[in-house]
């Protein structure tokens, strides 16, 4: 079992003509994700990388069942294909796409709202569960299956936190990039959630950053109902306010979202937070060796 | 993006927005001349991209043109240092010159995006003039907070709710109204992502007025609106973020002495806190990017040399889909293109890391490499020292 994702997912690429849309539906497509198609406005009835393309979201639905989008469209027209996902019934929208004007993002989230769709992102890497599904920008071979969530606000540092784990032989169950954006579709709090409910993850590891109290309402439910133990990474302890650490969500305005608030809410939920980045792996193995749970989790 | 005081109660008059009689003014002649319109009693402030500019010594209440020319003079070339500039302050080169407002009463209106509802938020407070920070962490009853449903606007009710709650004279209330509608009117349709009147006042006759005005805007909606790009005043931007922002590059200047080079945003910050954590300072912030080329690496060495506090570089590169060997080839032909004598520790990890770390030993230059980002932060560290 997994989160959002799995082999039966149904995926189609939005901007498949686009040099990114291209090459990562190829990446996709060669790691075994069930692509099923693409849509760009004005190359319908033609073929990509041997997967039809669409002219809407709506035809593409239509004609192969697709039941989840990734969006490669530039930042302009990235809000609308969101919601021409939506529109079209897609269940899990994921918008790699950096750089949507954020009051765009304020529309997409009220238009979202009451709709049975799921969005992640913008700005995020994508979701992965190992071996069966990948869709985005991460890169594949760095996975392994297995029992171990990871959630975070930055790229990088998921491949990171997921390569530290994969070397010390524990697979993840789920990796999912919510996004460095201020306004985003899922939040660490929807995705601790999941895994709490999801049977097959056994442990947590949370990625965040300066910025917004994201972290913080994560760590107040996993003081209250997470039944698995999480380890934590909060990034920008250096970083000095009111300057945008390139993620569009990464500033500490008016003395809020400092990193220091995010660890001790973190620490005071029993989430383990790690000194480095290079201790993420360590710090949830001494967790799992902790809790009797590291025999499950390796292999 | 910032823009100057002056700037932004240009736009808010072009909403209709009330703001005080004034005008830009680049010289002590040019400051005069404004002031004459006022019959000579002027309000002269300085125009930096910082706040706390009164405190400073910025803002001064002219008497007659005399003094207008007197603090024009004073202001014009001075460095302004104020909690929002760091130690090296601000050169003032514009000012401001305004008509007196004869002030009744001082509040506090700004409009934000709210991360928690993804909703634009506007704030109202009785106490004008202090930093919405404070009056936050003092008394927090005392900010009202209204959210806004993007599909209907800033509702009249609304800003009536705001308005009474803040206590603002019953004769007034109109004109509050107009002013937080045309605000949010602003905020919408500039892309703004903060719009700050502090203070809002009511005067004495009777009008109500932004005597202050912050404007940031959005920088992924810039394009489009070419009238905002026009306002950038590049003198108030570190030049080397500039020049950054020219190749794509995410650079911010900070005060340590160690230059960091890293893929992605989240590990470019955490490479800093690791060098920090190791007791060093790092010099910067700067995310290369997903594509880590040969071209990139070496502008991005330049603007990191370009620093001449930096005695020292860590290069942190998470090789995904890019492969490490192709990473440290372009390292390697950038650090020998600027000609590189700084030490430089090299932490490459993923696809085709052995090849990498043989290509950085085999380059003849004296690159430390290291296996892990703690490893490499040490090393680098202890070399500077």
């Amino acid at each position: 079992m997994s989160i959002l994702v799995n082999k039966n997912t149904r995926v189609i690429t939005q901007g498949i003509s686009g040099k990114t849309g291209l090459f990562h539906t190829k990446q996709a497509i060669e790691y075994g994700t069930n692509m099923v198609g693409g849509v760009t406005p004005g190359k319908g009835g033609t073929v990509i990388e041997g997967v039809p393309v669409f002219d809407t979201v709506e035809a593409a639905v239509r004609e192969t069942g697709a039941n989840a989008s990734v969006i490669y469209v530039p930042p302009a027209g990235a809000a609308e294909a969101i919601i021409e996902a939506a529109d079209a019934g897609i269940d899990l929208v994921i918008c790699i796409t950096e750089g949507i004007p954020v009051l765009d993002m304020v529309q997409v989230k009220r238009y979202l709202e009451g709709k049975k769709t799921r969005l992640i992102g913008p700005n995020c890497p994508g979701v992965i569960t190992p071996d069966q599904c990948k869709i985005g920008i991460m890169p594949g071979y760095i996975h392994k299956p297995g029992r171990v969530g990871v959630v975070s606000r930055s790229g990088t540092l998921t491949y990171e936190a997921v390569y530290q784990l994969t070397t010390k032989g524990i697979g993840q169950s789920t990796a999912v990039g919510i996004g460095g954006d201020p306004v985003n579709g899922t939040n660490f709090l929807d995705v601790l959630k999941m895994f709490n409910e999801d049977p097959d993850t056994e442990a947590v590891i949370m990625i965040g950053e300066i910025g917004g109290t994201a972290e913080e309402e994560a760590a107040a439910y996993v003081k209250e109902h997470m039944k698995k133990p999480v380890a934590g990474f909060i990034a920008g302890r250096s970083a000095p306010p009111g300057k945008r650490m390139g993620h569009a969500g990464a500033i500490i305005s008016g003395g809020k979202g400092t990193a220091d608030e995010k660890v001790a809410a973190m620490e005071a939920a029993g989430i383990h937070v790690a000194p480095t980045p290079s201790e993420m792996g360590s710090t949830l193995f001494a967790m799992l060796e902790a809790r009797g749970l590291l025999d499950k989790c390796r292999s | 993006m910032n823009i100057h005081e002056y700037q932004a109660k240009a736009v808010l008059r072009k909403y209709g927005v009330a703001v005080p009689a004034g005008s830009v003014a680049f010289s002590a002649d040019e400051a005069v001349k404004v002031a004459e319109q006022f019959g000579g009693k002027a309000v002269v402030k300085a125009q930096i991209h910082a706040g706390g500019r009164g405190k400073a010594g910025g803002v001064k209440l002219a008497k007659s043109l005399d003094e207008v020319r007197q603090y024009a003079t004073e202001l014009l070339g001075k460095t302004l240092v104020t909690h929002q500039t760091g130690p090296e302050g601000k050169v003032v080169q514009r000012l401001l010159v305004e008509t007196l407002s004869d002030i009744q009463k001082e509040y506090y209106i700004g409009v934000v995006i709210d991360r928690a509802t993804g909703r634009v938020t506007m704030m109202a407070s009785e106490e004008g003039g202090m930093e919405i920070e404070e009056v936050a962490a003092k008394s927090p009853e005392k900010i009202f907070r209204e959210t806004i449903d993007p599909a209907i606007g800033l509702k009249s009710f609304q800003a009536r709710k705001l308005a009474y709650a803040i206590h603002i004279p019953n004769e007034l209330i109109k004109q509050a109204v107009a002013f937080m509608v045309g605000l949010y009117k602003v905020f919408v349709e500039n892309d703004c992502s903060i719009a700050e009147i502090n203070p809002l006042v009511v005067t004495k006759d009777g009008q109500v007025m932004a005597l202050d005005a912050k404007l940031n805007f959005d920088s992924n909606a810039l394009y489009r609106h070419a009238d905002i790009v026009e306002l950038r005043d590049l003198a108030e931007e570190d030049p080397r973020e500039i020049e950054a922002s020219k190749f794509d590059l995410s650079y911010i200047a900070l005060h340590g002495n160690i230059g960091c080079m890293v893929n992605g945003a989240g590990l470019a910050m955490a490479t800093m806190d690791t060098i920090k954590y190791y007791g060093g300072e790092p010099a910067n912030f700067l995310d290369v990017g997903g594509g880590a080329t040969e071209e990139k690496v070496t502008e991005a060495f330049k603007i990191i040399l370009s620093d001449p506090g930096v005695k020292g570089i860590l290069v942190n590169i998470f090789g995904g889909i890019m492969k490490c060997d192709v990473i440290a080839n372009g390292v390697v032909a950038a650090a020998k293109q600027v000609g590189l004598t700084h030490p430089l520790v090299v932490r490459l990890e993923g696809t085709n890391v052995d090849m990498g770390k043989q290509i950085l030993k085999d380059s003849g230059l004296a690159i430390v490499p290291a296996d892990s980002l703690a490893e490499a932060a040490q090393k680098i560290v202890e070399l500077v020292k």
